[in-house]
C-alpha cells in the first residue's frame, strides 16, 4: 500500500506532502510550546511559594 | 449644575474644536501627510497619468487610512496626559456622551478635512471629475467609520508607552473591509459603472460601526482609566 | 448541572480538571487523527477533477474550521470574563489565542499549497482568503495588546474587548463564499441540508476535524494550567498544588 505511487500522489506530491509536514510541525509546536509554558508557570509559582514560606518563617 | 447630554455634547465638541484650532499646525499635519503619501506612489512607480488612474482609488484610500491613523493618537492622549480625561469621566456625565463628542469633533478636523482636500489629491492621481462625488461620498462614510474604529483602538491603547504602533495593528485589520469597498466604489465611479452597491455597503458598515462602536470605545476607556 | 457551571469559575477546579483531561483528549485526538489519516490518505478514492491533490482537504478544512471555532471560543470566554468578571475566562482566552493563531497560519499555508495546483496561484485576494488573513491579524492584535500592559489584569480586559470586537470577522469568513463571487469553494459541510460529499471522503474528514478539536482541547488544557497558575500565583491553593 505504501508503494511509490502512493508517495507520488498522482504527481501532486510536492504539494501534498509539504502540506502534511507543515501540519505536523504546527501540531508539534503547539504541544511543545504549551508544555514549556506550563513548566515555566509551575517554576514561577514554586518560587513564589518558597518566598512566601521564607517570609512567614516556615521551613 | 446639571447639564443634559445634548448640551454636554455641544459643549464638548466646541471645546475640542477650540483646542484644535489653537494649534493649527497640528491640524494641518495629517492633511499634509495625506498629500505627501499620495505623491509617493506616482514618484515611486513612475507611471503615466492614464495608468495611475487605474491605481488611484487604492492609493487614495491607503493614504487616507494612514493619515487618519496618524491623527488618532491625539483623540484621547493629550487629555489623558494632563488628567482631564479622568475629570471628564468623574464628572457624572455619561462617558458615552463624552466619547461621542470627542470622536465626532475629531472626525470634523481630520476625516471631514480629508474629504475636503480629496479633490486636489484626486486631480493629482488622475481621477476624472465625474467620479469626484462618489469619491468624496465614499471617503466621508469611510473616515467616519474609521474614526469610530480608531476610537476603540485609541481607548484601548491610551496610556501605553508605544501605543501608536499597536493602535495601527489593532485598527488596520478592522479597517480592511472599508478599504475594499471604499476603493471599489471609487473604482466603479471612474470606470463609469454603478457604484451604488459598494456605497450602500459602505453606508451599512458606517451605520453598524457608529451604532456599536461608542459602547465599545466607552468600555475601552473604562478599562484603561480605572 | 448549574453547580458544575459555578465550579467552572473556580481556578483550582479548572486547574485540576485541565490536568486530568489533557492526556485523555490527546489520546482521543491521536485515535481520531490516526483513522482520519489512514482512511483519507490511503483508502478514500482520488477526486474526479482534482486527483490526489484533494487529499489536502484532510488538513486544510479541519484547521480552517478550528481557526474560526477557537476565535469564537476566545471571544465567548472574553465576554464571560468582562461581563460577569470571572477571571478564569481571561485565562481561557489567553490560552486559546496562540493555538488559534497557529491553526489560522496552518489553514492559510495548506490552502496556499492546495491553491497552486488547483487555481494556478499560491494566493488570491479573494474574500475568504482575505478575511482569513484578517483573522490572523486579529489574533496577533489580541495577543500583542495583552502583552503591552504592565498590569496583567488590565491587559486581560483590553485584550478581551478587542477579541469581542473582532468576532464580527468570523461570520464574514464563513459566509464570504455565499455573499461574494469567490474563487474558493462553497460550503459543503456546515450548511443547511445534507453535506455535499461522498461518505468515503466525509468520514475521514469528520474524523480529522474531531481529532483536531480534541487536540485543541488537550493543548488548551495544558496552556490553561499555566495561565491559571500565572494569574493565581499568590493563592494558597497554588502553593499546595506546586509543592508536589
Amino acid at each position: 500500500m505504501m508503494s511509490s505511487s502512493f508517495w507520488a500522489m498522482g504527481g501532486y506530491a510536492r504539494y501534498v506532502w509539504p502540506c502534511y509536514a507543515f501540519a505536523g510541525v504546527v501540531l508539534a509546536w503547539n504541544l511543545w510550546s504549551a508544555r514549556r509554558f506550563r513548566v515555566a508557570a509551575q517554576l514561577r509559582a514554586r518560587r513564589a511559594a518558597q518566598m512566601t514560606m521564607a517570609a512567614v518563617g516556615e521551613s | 449644575m446639571n447639564v443634559g447630554p445634548l448640551e454636554a455634547f455641544a459643549l464638548l465638541v466646541r471645546r475640542e474644536l477650540c483646542l484644535s484650532f489653537r494649534r493649527p499646525d497640528q491640524l494641518l499635519q495629517p492633511l499634509v501627510f495625506f498629500l505627501i503619501v499620495t505623491t509617493l506612489f506616482p514618484l515611486g512607480l513612475n507611471l503615466q497619468l492614464s495608468l495611475l488612474r487605474d491605481m488611484s482609488p487604492g492609493v487614495l484610500w491607503v493614504a487616507a487610512l494612514l493619515s487618519s491613523l496618524l491623527s488618532l493618537d491625539s483623540l484621547f492622549k493629550s487629555d489623558a496626559d494632563d488628567g482631564t480625561l479622568e475629570q471628564l469621566a468623574l464628572s457624572g456625565q455619561d462617558l458615552t456622551v463624552i466619547v461621542v463628542a470627542k470622536t465626532f469633533a475629531h472626525w470634523l478636523v481630520s476625516g471631514a478635512a480629508l474629504v475636503l482636500v480629496s479633490p486636489i489629491v484626486g486631480t493629482a492621481l488622475g481621477i476624472p471629475t465625474e467620479a469626484f462625488l462618489t469619491m468624496m461620498l465614499s471617503l466621508t462614510l469611510g473616515t467616519l467609520t474609521l474614526s469610530w474604529l480608531g476610537a476603540i483602538g485609541a481607548g484601548l491603547t491610551v496610556g501605553l508607552k508605544r501605543g501608536n504602533v499597536l493602535l495601527s495593528l489593532i485598527v488596520l485589520p478592522l479597517a480592511m473591509p472599508l478599504l475594499i469597498f471604499g476603493a471599489g466604489a471609487t473604482d466603479r465611479a471612474i470606470s463609469g459603472t454603478s457604484s451604488a452597491g459598494a456605497l450602500y455597503f459602505l453606508a451599512a458598515l458606517c451605520v453598524f460601526t457608529c451604532t456599536l462602536a461608542p459602547f465599545a470605545a466607552t468600555t475601552a476607556l473604562r478599562i484603561t482609566l480605572e | 448541572m448549574w453547580t458544575w457551571f459555578y465550579k467552572l469559575a473556580s481556578p483550582p477546579y479548572v486547574y485540576g480538571v485541565s490536568a486530568a483531561l489533557a492526556p485523555w483528549a490527546l489520546g482521543g485526538a491521536a485515535l481520531a487523527m490516526g483513522y482520519g489519516l489512514i482512511a483519507g490518505l490511503a483508502i478514500a478514492p482520488p477526486d474526479y477533477q482534482q486527483g490526489e491533490a484533494v487529499r489536502m482537504i484532510y488538513v486544510h478544512v479541519p484547521s480552517a474550521m478550528l481557526s474560526l471555532t477557537v476565535y469564537t471560543l476566545m471571544a465567548a470566554a472574553s465576554a464571560v470574563a468582562l461581563i460577569w468578571r470571572i477571571k478564569v475566562g481571561h485565562a481561557v482566552a489567553a490560552a486559546s489565542a496562540p493555538i488559534g493563531a497557529s491553526f489560522t497560519i496552518l489553514a492559510l499555508v495548506t490552502g496556499s499549497l492546495w491553491g497552486r495546483p488547483m487555481w494556478g496561484t499560491y494566493w488570491a485576494w479573494d474574500p475568504r482568503l482575505t478575511s482569513e488573513l484578517i483573522l490572523l491579524f486579529l489574533y496577533v492584535g489580541v495577543m500583542s495588546l495583552r502583552l503591552a500592559f504592565e498590569d496583567p489584569s488590565r491587559g486581560d480586559r483590553a485584550a478581551a474587548l478587542l477579541a469581542i470586537v473582532g468576532v464580527v470577522n468570523v461570520p464574514i469568513v464563513h459566509f464570504s463564499v455565499v455573499w461574494w463571487n469567490s474563487l474558493h469553494q462553497g460550503a459543503t459541510i456546515v450548511r443547511l441540508g445534507a453535506p455535499k460529499m461522498p461518505g468515503s471522503m466525509l468520514w475521514p474528514l469528520l474524523s480529522m476535524w474531531l481529532g483536531f478539536m480534541l487536540f485543541f482541547a488537550a493543548v488548551l488544557c495544558i496552556r490553561l494550567q499555566g495561565e491559571v497558575l500565572n494569574r493565581e500565583r499568590q493563592s494558597t491553593w497554588v502553593r499546595e498544588a506546586v509543592k508536589s
